[in-house]
């Protein structure tokens, strides 16, 4: 864990700090770039995975009560004993140990979300693509994955959010990005200007992947946006 | 790494008594996650409940409740946790009951606001052609019949706010969490067991809280309630799912 004693003796103590940010903008962004990329990387290797098991799970139904109980009760358990599970035996100075604690938090909801969106595919249009001839792997891209991208997107939006704000628990290991930025600031004497920052910087993120998530899912389901919520 | 694994290392941490009953020791830091935890939730009520409900009764309000959830989804924990102390709240345990409440407010809020929303209008209009006033509406008719969502969203924030109850421990807030914190001060050689230990703690707290109130949620539903509104009520949960 890093301390910047050097800052301690600036004389207010404001929340907001022009002068903060100016100082410290290699800092600032090097958590931001370790932020996003935490969050990235979790969010990426969720997808690829969690994807296929709502498949899986769509398929197969006897899977689909074990797959959500199974999420449910992990979902359950806190994000810091998340991380104290897997800490010990990735290593407490390894970054791998947060992203495999994000990684299994957003599989969660990413699974829940798809399932769903897969089991909102109307029958009619599977008995139309059966008549039509498709195999089982035809119909699933042509037909059941186009048709849950909702279901889809709406758990990655979700997954993403909250993975944005739970990056900074691996601040604790020193790996939280901008949460790094907050508990400095908290534990060096109380810098506000860093607290809030950090704080600010990770709202905006999360914001930000937001808008961006939400405007690609309606980008890529033009059908879905007269008619649902 | 030691030789003896981390899962070893934890059991016999746990199987200490000293670490049960020491000052700071298991069961301090259980009473303090609880008090906390009992704290925001009951905090949380107070404020959503009765806004939730009047949204609710009035019918509007609904896409204010949809953006507060995902606005609180993206704030981090870690944040208000060290901004709250520093305003005029002070340390010590009050800023952080205030944080939890404030991340159990969302689903209190959306299972109020729809439980009042989805009572059938006939037993509204029923009670208005009874003469009851707007206020006995909602007290006689549309509270009881929303007290199955209130108890799903109830059981949400619960669960949520005591595995969120764990983050205090960055603030020194204290709970269960501390010892987890406490681990990783010692480092992976010496804490490696205490940390384990600690998520375990957190974890199966976490998950008898969730069985415990699974059982309550169930009692004060109904029977011929029960399936449709278990799954009605979580959907309104599910946008606010967090820890």
């Amino acid at each position: 864990m890093s301390f910047r004693l050097a800052l301690q003796e600036s004389p207010g103590n404001p929340w907001f700090s022009w002068q903060y940010v100016r100082d410290n903008s290699d800092t600032i962004l090097a958590a931001l770039r370790e932020h996003a990329t935490l969050t990235a990387e979790a969010m990426l290797i969720a997808t690829v995975v969690a994807v296929p098991l709502a498949v899986v799970a769509y398929w197969y139904r006897p899977l689909t009560g074990p797959i959500l109980a199974l999420s449910g009760v992990l979902y359950t358990i806190p994000s810091l004993a998340l991380l104290a599970f897997v800490a010990p035996y990735v290593g407490t100075t390894n970054p791998a140990s947060v992203l495999i604690a994000l990684v299994l938090y957003a599989l969660l909801l990413i699974v829940r979300n798809s399932l769903a969106g897969l089991n909102q595919v109307p029958p009619e249009a599977r008995d139309a693509a059966q008549g039509m001839g498709y195999g089982r792997w035809g119909r699933l891209f042509r037909i059941d994955l186009p048709l849950a991208l909702p279901g889809i997107f709406t758990g990655l939006r979700l997954a993403t959010v909250s993975t944005v704000a739970l990056v900074t628990v691996g601040a604790l290991i020193g790996y939280g990005g901008l949460g790094d930025l907050i508990l400095t600031g908290f534990r060096n004497n109380f810098y506000k200007a860093e607290i809030l920052t950090g704080a600010v910087l990770c709202v905006g993120l999360a914001l930000v992947l937001d808008l961006l998530l939400a405007t690609a899912g309606r980008l890529l389901t033009p059908w879905s946006r007269r008619g649902a919520r | 790494m030691r030789a003896e694994n981390p899962f070893q290392q934890a059991v016999t941490w746990l199987n200490d008594p000293l670490n049960w009953t020491n000052p700071g020791g298991i069961l301090d830091r259980l009473g303090e996650h609880l008090w906390i935890s009992a704290a925001a939730v009951a905090l949380g009520c107070m404020v959503a409940w009765p806004i939730g409900m009047w949204l609710g009764h009035s019918g509007r309000g609904g896409s204010a409740v949809v953006m507060i959830s995902n606005l609180t989804l993206a704030i981090p924990t870690i944040a208000l946790l060290t901004i709250l102390p520093l305003t005029f709240l002070g340390f010590g345990k009050p800023p952080v009951v205030v944080a939890l409440a404030v991340f159990a407010v969302p689903p209190l809020l959306a299972n109020a606001y729809t439980g009042v929303r989805s009572i059938d209008p006939e037993a509204r209009d029923a009670a208005r052609g009874m003469g009851l006033s707007g206020w006995q509406v909602l007290g006689r008719v549309e509270l009881p019949l929303a007290v199955p969502y209130l108890a799903a969203g109830f059981r949400t924030a619960s669960v949520q706010v005591v595995a969120t109850a764990a983050l205090a421990s960055f603030v020194n807030g204290g709970g269960l969490g501390q010892i987890i914190s406490a681990g990783f001060g010692l480092g992976i050689a010496v804490g490696g067991g205490q940390i384990l230990a600690g998520g375990i703690l957190v974890a199966v707290l976490a998950i008898l809280v969730e069985a415990l109130l699974a059982v309550v949620e169930r009692a004060v539903t109904p029977k011929p309630l029960r399936r449709a509104r278990g799954r009605a009520a979580r959907r309104a949960a599910a946008a606010t799912g967090n820890a």
